[in-house]
């Protein structure tokens, strides 16, 4: 490999800080998950559910994911512009200010400073923080797009772009906010602009975190790992500008047949429909990519990481724009359906891809082959099981709730009072808990496979890594 | 495909192709008046009541309770008449939640009295066994920071002099300390003996739970 002048170093950074914030976001969800069928572990206020469901959301989104999005991000910056990162030293200080950030980010979130506003909870100076880091990344990201060595631009950088732009908007006008002290500030937008707003924001963070730099990963990874290109470049042209143009006019869906505008929710109704035809070109691109060569689903281990999360990814995008149909949500909004589809999406998608993009990028940048294909088979699976039981348990636990909600007797009266509801559904949230431990151990094995192959010694004859 | 090898160019695009659903149905409908109305029956939160709504964020109580009845018969049943998006126009943040794990709140205001909630509040289990609420009786021992109620309902607009917050804080302050409080003997079981005659963030808490509809209920009931 003739990767000198490439900067590892920051790579490496994130990637280990994403490890870190990964185990840390699911200690805190499996800890959650018990206190939804047994309170006692609300041992204090600082464990409080109420407290620590937005440490495990912040903790997965903005810690874990962006960290895995922002290593990823730095390798293939450098590889697809055949060009080293431009500010280096600005790149380790926002690996530095990042880490700093979600840290204060998480104490404060334990401490009940806490904006309500979903997946943008953390109050004002950790925004400020927040903003801070991502020019940081910007700056870098059009710092080495600029200098770039290769002409074309490769389909994953236009998601890079496409993020990059998105994110800044997304955050800085959701969190405008007036200060009342240090520790409390008020949100500029009342009642209905504020959940319109907070819901555009809402709905757009998990697309341009949770799709489109994950989509980037996809872009990327997949024929490296397969040694085949995309299937057709002309069908990812029109997904990418289809599914950026379409992306922003569904946030709504999330506010169904609430006090909002009826326009507003039939909008984003319509344009959710219409989110299947890019999300699924994606999908079928990275099925014909495989086309003629599915036998790499037995030889090549890392391929079926792909070919599991796009398929996952297919689901989620055909199930959400279902869910958000206004009959639809009528039943399943507010239950733990939802719950089960976002995390169809984050454990069988977002961290399915991550893992094997880690696994293609560790070792390379280490010069080395990966600790152990077995451990990293077992982990596939261990996700796999536990995704698929977890999201199971929670979409039958919120087509039971959705049915004795409407419930009702002969003479019109409710049937289940609200508190039989919630006890009935105990015994799928201790199911629940047991996939997320499977899960969790799979993640466990990922992260000793990731050290050990850091750790082990190198075979003899080879060199060193040129970066340290 | 020129605009692959422009990734200025690109990225400016990329905004602009962003910023055409953003425009639509966010920034328009920000000023567009029937987006979030205001009515003259609505009243703002008092300064206990806002208070109290500052616990209930920082307690993330929203993270499990909705406050929105959608207009759907059994939720009707269930909850009481569906919200309406005049009762917001104080809220900031609106706290419609996304998830009911536990029942909606948007119509509980009135529903039972404040010893309810003192009681339900120290242990939800002791009224409802098999409830998986957290327990909350620490409120009753924290006694409520006011320092900030005249700049808070000033930043949100509630139009109260500084001798109104201080006289709605007194008169609250004095209701629940009162040893004719109908609600005395479940408050004084969670309430420390020394915080009995001052505010303490469930006292606030309850305030601002009792709210919740009130509003709208008594339009129903002059009607």
């Amino acid at each position: 490999m003739s990767d000198t002048g490439y900067n590892y170093r920051v790579v490496r950074g994130f990637a280990f800080s994403a490890l870190f914030w990964l185990v840390i976001g699911l200690v805190v969800g499996l800890w959650i998950a018990f206190e939804m069928f047994n309170p006692a572990l609300n041992i204090t206020p600082w464990l409080s559910f109420g407290r620590l469901r937005v440490v495990h959301t912040n903790g997965m989104g903005l810690g874990f994911s962006l960290a895995a999005i922002f290593a990823a991000t730095y390798y293939m910056l450098q590889r697809l512009t055949r060009t080293p990162i431009a500010f280096p030293r600005l790149a380790q200080a926002h690996l530095y200010l990042f880490n700093t950030v979600l840290a204060l980010g998480a104490l404060s979130l334990f401490a009940g400073m806490n904006t309500t506003k979903e997946y943008a909870e953390l109050e004002w100076p950790i925004d400020i923080g927040v903003v801070i880091f991502w020019v940081m990344f910007a700056i870098n990201v059009f710092g080495t797009l600029i200098k770039r060595q290769e002409k074309q631009m490769y389909i994953s950088l236009w998601y890079i772009i496409a993020m990059t732009v998105a994110i800044a908007i997304l955050y800085i006008v959701n969190n405008l906010e007036v200060p009342i002290s240090l520790f409390k500030s008020y949100t500029i937008y009342s009642g209905a602009n504020d959940a319109n707003v907070e819901w555009w924001y809402g709905h757009n963070v998990v697309g341009f975190i949770f799709t489109v730099p994950i989509l980037a990963m996809f872009y990327y990874f997949l024929p490296k790992v397969s040694n085949l290109p995309i299937y057709s470049h002309r069908l990812s042209i029109v997904s990418f500008w289809s599914l950026n143009f379409a992306y922003l006019w569904t946030g709504a869906h999330h506010l169904m047949l609430s006090p909002l505008p009826e326009w507003l929710q039939t909008v984003a109704m319509g344009f959710s429909l219409f989110m299947i035809a890019p999300s699924w070109g994606s999908v079928v691109n990275g099925y014909y990519t495989l086309n003629g060569n599915w036998d790499q689903m037995r030889t090549n281990y890392l391929v079926k990481f792909f070919i599991a999360g796009i398929t996952f990814y297919g689901l989620q995008t055909l199930q959400g724009p279902l869910q958000g149909l206004r009959t639809l949500s009528a039943f399943f909004h507010y239950t733990d359906w939802v719950p089960g589809h976002v995390h169809m999406g984050t454990m069988g998608w977002v961290t399915m891809i991550i893992s094997a993009s880690f696994y293609y990028m560790i070792p390379r940048i280490y010069d080395r082959e990966i600790y152990s294909v077995k451990l990293a088979n077992i982990h596939f699976w261990l996700m796999m099981v536990g995704q698929i039981v977890w999201t199971s348990a929670m979409w039958i636990a919120g087509i039971q709730q959705g049915a004795m909600w409407k419930a009702t007797n002969p003479d019109g009266s409710l049937m289940y009072n609200f508190l039989d509801t919630v006890a009935s559904l105990y015994p799928y949230y201790q199911i629940r808990f047991g996939a997320g431990v499977i899960f969790f151990v799979g993640i466990l094995i990922f992260a000793w496979n990731l050290v050990m192959t850091v750790r082990q010694e190198q075979e003899p004859g080879k060199a060193s890594p040129s970066i340290l | 495909m020129g605009i692959t090898s422009k990734p200025v160019v690109f990225a400016i695009l990329s905004a602009a192709v962003i910023l055409i659903g953003t425009t639509v149905t966010v920034f328009i409908p920000l000023f567009m008046p029937s987006t979030q109305p205001v009515s003259a029956y609505i009243k703002p939160y008092t300064a206990v009541e806002q208070e109290g709504r500052d616990i209930y964020m920082r307690e993330g109580c929203n993270n499990c309770h909705t406050q929105t009845v959608r207009p759907l018969r059994t939720e009707v049943l269930r909850y009481g008449e569906y919200s309406k998006p005049e009762e917001f126009a104080y809220d900031r943040p609106f706290l419609w939640g996304s998830k009911r794990t536990g029942p909606d709140l948007n119509r509980v205001g009135g529903k039972y009295p404040d010893s309810w909630h003192y009681t339900h509040f120290k242990r939800p289990q002791g009224m409802f066994e098999k409830s998986n609420m957290p327990p909350y009786f620490w409120l009753a021992k924290n006694r409520l920071d006011t320092s900030y109620s005249f700049k808070k309902t000033t930043v949100l607009g509630y139009g109260y002099t500084e001798a109104m917050v201080k006289q709605q804080l007194e008169e609250y302050r004095a209701k629940v300390a009162d040893e004719n409080y109908p609600s005395k003997e479940s408050r004084t079981v969670v309430t420390p003996l020394e915080l009995r005659k001052e505010l303490t963030e469930m006292d606030a808490l309850v305030a601002y739970v009792q709210k919740l509809g009130r509003d709208v209920k008594s339009i129903e009931k002059n009607q």
